[in-house]
């Protein structure tokens, strides 16, 4: 099989260790990975500030770009989401791009339903000794419903001692530019799910979405804790062979 | 009610920094929230009933010219009054023209968000009728002078500590702390009121087209007072309230106390049809509907937005809401807070000066996992902002320098070359900024942002690495 890497604009350019280890993996799952050219970004943040226009025209360039490919594999629920979901609800009015854009919606795939639904594999050989919590993101769990898949895969990572955390699914209070327009209310957010996480006394922070990674991460790093936030990606692909 | 919604992120950063209120809100999780999750996993087929419950209120809008005129005859046939309010103003005339034609000098008021909406006890007092909300968490804030902060808790912003000073101070009442001593204190007063009072004004939960009856839910009592004490009832309701029949009212009663308090049934529940007759002993002489649009047949025309005239007040949406569980129901500035209130506000008073709060949300979903009738509010968020941002006839107020940026930013993103050379320039250019990983200045809002948090510096892109990567993996037999 064969499957189009798809790199959000802020893995691209602030997380590309990201992508690298979701190539890897998806390499190590036994399927040939490519990288489209030209890809920039799934328009997510022109949708969700209301600016359909942009959007419309930024989503029929990802279409574009990823219509001959089999598969599409994206590090992020958010990502995908505004693919699947949105962007059929972007060109309702344009028969000839819904079509195109239902069409693509069931072909993108956010990386741990790929890897767990698609390639049905769940040991991919890593290894990463620490005790982890797994944050659950609202795009990946309560948009996606992947909720599941996180989990198998990271119980299969040796020495990996996975824990829950209080209110794993509440949002950590990134939102896009909601944090950028509201920061005093989102850090407050941030600051409860920080809180949570401290509590399970983990040592990693893992998600599936690098949005709230940012967000937590970022925050954790700040305030001088010593909980290192990554990608599940980067935890799959970890000391294995 | 004063519209106050420009003022969100002003309030809300103060919300957040308000320690006692941040103790009081944190409560409002333990007491609906797990409730609500309770009492619909009790339930055999919780799913089923929302959808009936949407599907109910899907049927009741499509054909809600029609139900309203069958109320109105209902309600007449029984020996009630029917009056149509096109707007607020309106809405308050009717009232005080009732009560001025009476000589109504006191009234008690169960409790009422379309009351607050239309601003009715200003309006009365200012005709120098004296008004009583008999609803405890009313009552309470009715006394501090404060708006309600939640669509069913309207006190819930106050601990019982500031409740017992706020007592001690305006009533003179020993400073009790027990919330029954407190129930007891405003019992007490209010008794009196309603042995004084001429009209009795309530809201309406629900009006059965079939029978022209209202429906009114509660758990102290009041409100049943407030319909028989007085010899006048009048009941105020948004048009969108009316549902055909007796049986949908049991879905409706299913679905409400569930998704507020987590009880299967309120206390009271009162169905009421047309004022006391003739062998009857109790219940009003009279009885006026009035029935309130302000906005709403504009939304009901709509598709995209019909579906936001659907809520039932339960409140849930707040209760999950962790934007709304950060920073209260004052900071929406509105009679409606959480994410109902951000989608209905900017539709219900001029959108510009609400034009903050459907962006006043993380779209994290929460709402819409538990909203008895399945309003899809991520949904309907999204399409506010986007009228406000793009629709020229939606009065939105998006700056145009925020308008043209996001313009600009989304054809770079359909330019890959000139998208990668800016990125590239503004790499560059970064490296001035950054020392050691951290960055020695930023424009704000990102300033801001980064008060509290580390932001990442540019590193070198995914696209520049590919190549080599490919090759390793293919050299590893890792395919590609
Ligand atoms: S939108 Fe739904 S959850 Fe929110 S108050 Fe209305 S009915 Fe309840």
């Amino acid at each position: 099989m064969k499957v189009a890497l798809f790199v959000p604009c802020i893995v691209q350019d602030f997380q590309p260790q990201v992508a690298q280890a979701t190539a890897r993996i998806l390499a190590r799952a036994g399927v040939s990975v490519h990288y489209p050219k030209g890809q920039t970004c799934c328009g997510q943040l022109q949708y969700k500030s209301g600016n359909w226009k942009s959007a419309r025209a930024v989503a029929r360039h990802f279409m574009e770009v990823f219509q001959d490919c089999e598969a599409v594999v994206a590090p992020s629920g958010s990502c995908v989401n505004m693919v699947r979901k949105y962007y059929p609800e972007l060109f309702r009015d344009e028969a000839l791009w819904m079509d195109r854009a239902l069409e693509l919606g069931k072909r993108v795939f956010e990386l741990t339903e790929f890897l767990v639904g698609v390639a049905k594999v769940e040991d991919l050989g890593a290894r990463w000794r620490a005790r982890a919590v797994y944050h659950d993101s609202c795009q990946v769990y309560r948009a996606l419903g992947i909720h599941k898949e996180p989990r198998a895969l990271l119980s299969r990572v040796k020495d990996l001692e996975l824990v829950e955390m209080e209110q794993a699914d509440v949002c950590c209070g990134f939102g896009g530019s909601f944090s950028l327009q509201f920061p005093a209310v989102s850090e407050a957010m941030v600051a409860d799910k920080v809180a949570h996480i401290l509590a399970t006394g983990a040592e990693l922070l893992i998600s599936a979405e690098i949005s709230c990674l940012m967000n937590i991460g970022g925050y954790l790093l700040k305030q001088g804790h010593r909980v290192q936030a990554v990608h599940i990606a980067e935890v799959l692909a970890h000391g294995g062979e | 009610m004063r519209v106050r919604s420009l003022e969100f992120g002003q309030r809300a950063q103060e919300a957040v920094l308000d320690q006692q209120l941040q103790r009081n809100l944190q409560r409002i999780g333990v007491r609906f929230k797990v409730g609500r999750d309770m009492a619909f996993a009790a339930l055999e087929d919780p799913e089923g009933l929302r959808n009936l419950g949407r599907a109910i209120k899907e049927r009741s809008l499509a054909n809600l010219p029609h139900l309203l005129e069958t109320l109105e005859a209902k309600v007449k046939e029984a020996g009630g009054t029917v009056h149509w309010a096109c707007n607020a103003k309106e809405a308050c005339r009717i009232v005080c023209d009732l009560a001025k034609q009476r000589a109504v000098r006191t009234v008690v008021k169960g409790k009422s968000m379309v009351t607050e909406e239309i601003g009715l006890n200003q309006a009365l007092e200012a005709e120098g009728i004296e008004v009583w909300e008999t609803d405890l968490g009313e009552f309470i804030i009715q006394l501090a002078g404060e708006p309600p902060s939640h669509i069913i808790g309207p006190a819930v912003h106050k601990s019982k500590e500031q409740i017992a000073e706020l007592f001690a101070e305006k009533l003179g009442s020993p400073k009790a702390q027990a919330p029954e001593e407190l129930t007891k204190i405003a019992r007490e007063k209010l008794r009196e009121k309603f042995v004084k009072a001429d009209m009795g004004i309530t809201g309406a939960n629900a009006a059965v087209a079939e029978t022209g009856s209202i429906v009114l839910l509660e758990n102290e009592g009041n409100i049943r007072l407030s319909v028989t004490a007085p010899r006048i009832h009048v009941a105020l309701m948004g048009i969108e309230k009316v549902i055909p029949t007796l049986e949908d009212l049991a879905v409706i009663l299913a679905l409400l106390p569930r998704s507020a308090t987590g009880q299967k049934l309120s206390s009271y529940t009162s169905i009421i049809t047309g004022p006391r007759r003739e062998a009857e002993l109790d219940g009003p002489e009279e009885f006026h509907l009035i029935l309130l649009d302000n906005g709403r047949s504009r939304i009901l025309a709509d598709p995209d937005r019909r579906q936001s005239l659907y809520c039932l007040r339960c409140g849930s949406c707040l209760n999950v809401c962790p934007v709304y569980r950060k920073v209260g129901g004052h900071s929406y500035g509105w009679v409606y807070s959480g994410p109902i209130g951000a989608v209905l506000t900017p539709q219900l008073v001029p959108a510009r000066l609400a034009r903050q709060l459907p962006f006043a949300s993380t779209l994290c979903g929460a709402c819409a996992e538990v909203c008895p009738v399945k309003i899809e509010l991520p949904k309907l968020l999204l399409t506010m902002r986007q009228r406000l941002t793009e629709d020229p006839n939606f009065d939105g107020g998006i700056p145009l320098l925020v308008r043209l940026a996001a313009r600009f930013h989304g054809w770079l993103l359909t330019h890959p070359r000139l998208y990668r050379l800016a990125m590239d320039g503004a790499r560059a250019a970064s490296r001035v900024l950054v020392r050691d990983g951290r960055w020695l200045w930023l424009p704000p809002p990102l300033s801001q942002w980064a008060r509290n948090r580390h932001i990442p510096t540019p590193a070198r892109p995914f696209s520049s690495t590919w190549p080599k990567l490919k090759k390793e993996l293919v050299q590893g037999g890792e395919g590609a």
